[in-house]
């Protein structure tokens, strides 16, 4: 490899090593501190396991909601047309831009305590779900249109051409070309919603076996100094977000199959 | 001096690109390396550009040893098929971007660049970016820029494979002049036999990784060495175990010594010419040149039985 | 007809039911009490400590990030090597991984029992709850956005411009700075402004490691809590106008590339 090139992956992955690997790298050791056992128990506490089980079915939950508002949502953006629809668009970034805490805040305001449309959802599961779908709005939204945008309007014209309805011209030529960029999304916004933590805490109150999720599991535990049970769950969620970026990579392949 | 390429091997992995390739272009001359897709060509025009390294072998560039070198330091100028204008700089940038990094002095870099793009008219649009930009003006801007630091050799990576027939066409005359007047050693690598001969002085015509030709594109046609090139760079039919060229097959309604019956399949009109499409006692298909003059006065037509007689063909050793 | 209205009707609910209408009030309870008493809430000294420490952690994290960005996509698109995909997912690790997380593997390796913590202790220089550990968690979450933009770009350009520019006698770093790196500068922008929203709305991590000593180690984000955890909801809400204006100027200046990207 000749010199610039070394020096420029040199330094790549010394910044790498430094930043992302060496940390993971301390929490993974730092997990086992107490051997596999001691793993095993910290993972397989009940309120390890409840709040595991919680984070799970709130994401699943989010990401099936964010599957179908999300593309109803990059469908009306691109198909539909209407006064403030750029204002709309740019809008969709916003829980990209704004910080965690000050969205838990902001649901907070309208649907906590002193909520002016009477609806309190504070300290229940109903909040989390809420919180994260705020969150994570942006993502399906945002992998879908691109797809719509390119999607040629003659392969809908074609289908109709040839007799299908609306329905089935979209469940049979629409539909399957929108399903990676789905898929993408869903798989994005299920990690996130795994991994949340600022909006989630404000909002919920963290009541274990609750409304703690396994974030703030993570966070209490280690404010009460259990620093391998804080590593050993930290450890299960890293694996997830692993996981699911090897979905992504696998989606991203099996989408372009078809390519030339 | 020129350019001479010595036993230069290239390979990509299984792949031999370049097989023990020598060439010498002379200085000032306008050579083209012709053959088909994977024949080498563009690979031979890279290594001599220093943009390809070979595995074994020297290039020299007018009596230097280039082999070692960067492109940067060879002093070529290299056209590439799809531009690659720096499409963030104006017309009058991408010319000049060649002297702006040698930092000549301003009014040496405004005198050369007003007079190349003169010299490829494209002088209005010197403001304008790439993309405001036709491809054959593109083209000629990317000529422009390659001239403006002086080469001492010019290549050009089938440069009008990406434009239309007519802008293509309009496009070699152009170059054919260009090289007339600033004579700097120039190759340029085409699959289009029709631009190599039109085009250079030089051809050498190529296949799979070796060098079949080098000549006049007179010489390859008339006294072409190998059934590929015969058949490269003009039609060709084999007609009784030898090549012959559609205008040495002599066609009359009479049989004669030495001639073949044949039934007419196919007759197309091109214009004064027209090209008769047979098929030989034995079954092989041949193709015949005749005037429209003569194919009124023998009146033909299609089924008819016809005798033919090979006036002048090659017999190449089978490969 | 009535199916498009009835899309558009769903959209538009679901967007002010989760979107807008949160936002909307945000600035409502803010002002609630009068402009006067916002702004001296967020005037306070340890207010303006929170809001300086956020914009100088940000200020580090986001040229920092842009130059390995630019650098890791230059290796990844023009230098192939083996375990290049291991590094992408390295690379794309911070975007699905938990903050807290991140945080804690911080704290496990800089820590008084860590790895390096005893190293960097020993010598004084304190890492965790102070600046440097700040810097590295939003370092960490803020990685992937540059390279993420960058890389699809690079590959799409191709190296025939730069095969012209050595043909004309530019060395490697010419070409570099005159060719590659305007080819890029949107995609460039556009990843440094996706990096500076992360960095100024980094929460959870920087939580983690900064031990939240108020008026010493507390960010912007993390001042928000503190107020809200002391009941000073006007100080609270009123600092959460300020990130969230911060937000929108993100969105803005997103919008604004995105339409100069198109239209190239």
């Amino acid at each position: 490899m000749r010199a610039p090139s070394a020096l420029i992956l040199g330094t790549v992955l010394t910044y790498l090593s430094i930043i992302v690997a060496l940390p993971l790298a301390a929490l993974v050791w730092r997990s086992g501190g107490r051997g596999a056992a001691g793993f095993w128990s910290s993972v397989s506490s009940p309120e390890a396991l409840s709040a595991l089980e919680l984070t799970l079915v709130v994401s699943l939950v989010v990401a099936l909601v964010n599957a179908v508002s999300g593309t109803i949502i990059a469908w009306v953006l691109v198909r539909d047309d209407f006064r403030g629809r750029s204002v709309v668009n740019a809008l969709i970034d916003l829980p990209f831009a704004l910080p965690t805490i000050v969205a838990g805040l902001t649901l907070l305001a309208l649907y906590g305590p002193r909520s002016p449309v009477g609806i309190n959802v504070a300290y229940t599961r109903a909040a989390i779900v809420l919180a994260i779908l705020f969150v994570t709005l942006p993502f399906v939204v945002r992998t879908v249109q691109p797809v719509l945008l390119e999607l040629d309007r003659e392969l809908e014209q074609a289908a109709a051409s040839l007799g299908a309805t609306r329905w089935q011209t979209f469940t049979r030529v629409v539909f399957p070309n929108l399903l990676p960029g789905i898929l993408s999304g869903v798989a994005l916004a299920f990690a996130r919603a795994v991994g949340e933590f600022g909006s989630v805490v404000l909002i919920t109150g963290n009541l274990p076996f609750k409304t703690e999720v396994s974030s703030v599991y993570i966070f209490g535990q280690l404010e009460s100094g259990n620093t391998s049970g804080a590593a050993a769950a930290s450890v299960v969620l890293l694996g997830i977000s692993f996981g699911v970026l090897l979905l992504i990579g696998a989606v991203r392949r099996w989408t372009t199959r078809h390519d030339a | 001096m020129g350019i001479t390429v010595r036993y230069v091997t290239k390979r990509f992995g299984d792949y031999t690109a370049l097989d023990d390739i020598s060439l010498s272009v002379p200085s000032g001359s306008l050579m083209a390396l012709l053959g088909p897709s994977g024949s080498g060509k563009s690979t031979l025009l890279r290594v001599i550009a220093g943009l390809e390294r070979p595995d074994s072998g020297d290039v020299l560039i007018s009596g230097e040893d280039a082999t070692e070198l960067d492109p940067r330091k060879r002093g070529v100028g290299f056209v590439f098929q799809h531009y690659a204008a720096f499409k963030h700089m104006t017309v009058w940038d991408n010319v000049a971007f060649g002297l702006k990094i040698r930092r000549r002095p301003k009014a040496e870099i405004r005198k050369r660049v007003a007079e190349l793009l003169e010299l490829v008219q494209l002088d209005p649009f010197a403001q304008r970016y790439p993309s405001q930009l036709s491809g054959g003006q593109r083209q000629r801007m990317a000529l422009a820029r390659a001239l403006a630091v002086e080469p001492r050799v010019l290549l050009l990576d089938e440069p009008f494979g990406a434009l239309d027939a007519r802008v293509r066409a309009e496009l070699r005359t152009w170059l054919r002049r260009l090289h007339e007047e600033v004579q700097v050693t120039t190759v340029f690598v085409t699959h289009d036999q029709h631009e190599a001969m039109d085009v250079a002085g030089h051809v050498a015509v190529m296949n799979h990784g070796r060098i079949e030709q080098v000549g006049a594109p007179r010489e390859l046609y008339e006294y072409p060495s190998s059934a590929f090139v015969m058949g490269f760079v003009g039609p060709a039919s084999k007609v009784a175990g030898a090549w012959v060229r559609p205008h040495d097959l002599e066609l009359s309604l009479e049989p004669s010594d030495g001639a073949l019956a044949a039934t007419i399949e196919r007759i197309v009109h091109l214009g004064f010419e027209v090209r008769i499409e047979l098929s030989i006692q034995d079954g092989e298909a041949a193709l015949v040149q005749i005037t429209c003059d003569d194919l009124s006065r023998l009146e033909l037509k299609r089924g008819d039985s016809v005798w033919v007689l090979p006036r002048r063909s090659r017999a190449f050793a089978e490969a | 007809m009535t199916r498009k209205l009835a899309l558009r009707t769903f959209a538009l609910g679901y967007l002010a039911a989760i979107l807008v209408g949160p936002l909307v009030l945000v600035f409502y309870r803010a002002f609630e009490h009068g402009f006067g008493e916002a702004w001296s809430a967020v005037t306070t000294p340890p207010a303006l400590h929170a809001f300086e420490l956020t914009l100088l952690i940000t200020a580090i994290a986001v040229p920092a990030n842009t130059i390995f960005g630019v650098l890791c996509a230059l290796a990844v698109v023009r230098h192939p090597f083996r375990g290049k995909g291991l590094l992408n997912a390295v690379v794309d690790l911070p975007m699905a991984l938990s903050p807290v997380v991140v945080g804690l593997s911080l704290f496990l390796l800089y820590g008084r029992t860590g790895w390096f913590g005893s190293w960097f202790l020993a010598r004084g220089i304190q890492i965790l709850f102070a600046l440097p550990s700040m810097i590295l968690a939003t370092v960490f979450v803020s990685l992937p956005f540059v390279v993420r933009e960058v890389v699809p770009v690079l590959r799409e350009i191709g190296t025939d411009q730069e095969q012209a520019a050595a043909t004309l006698g530019a060395s490697r770093l010419q070409t570099f700075f005159r060719i590659t790196l305007p080819a890029l500068r949107w995609a460039i922008a556009y990843g440094v402004v996706l990096t500076t929203a992360r960095s100024l709305g980094e929460y959870g991590a920087v939580s983690v490691v900064s031990g939240r000593v108020a008026g010493k180690t507390a960010t912007a984000t993390l001042f928000v809590e503190d107020r809200y955890q002391s009941f000073d909801i006007v100080g609270a809400y009123a600092a959460s106008v300020v990130l969230a204006l911060m937000a929108v100027s993100v969105l803005l200046a997103m919008n604004l590339l995105r339409r100069k990207e198109d239209a190239l």
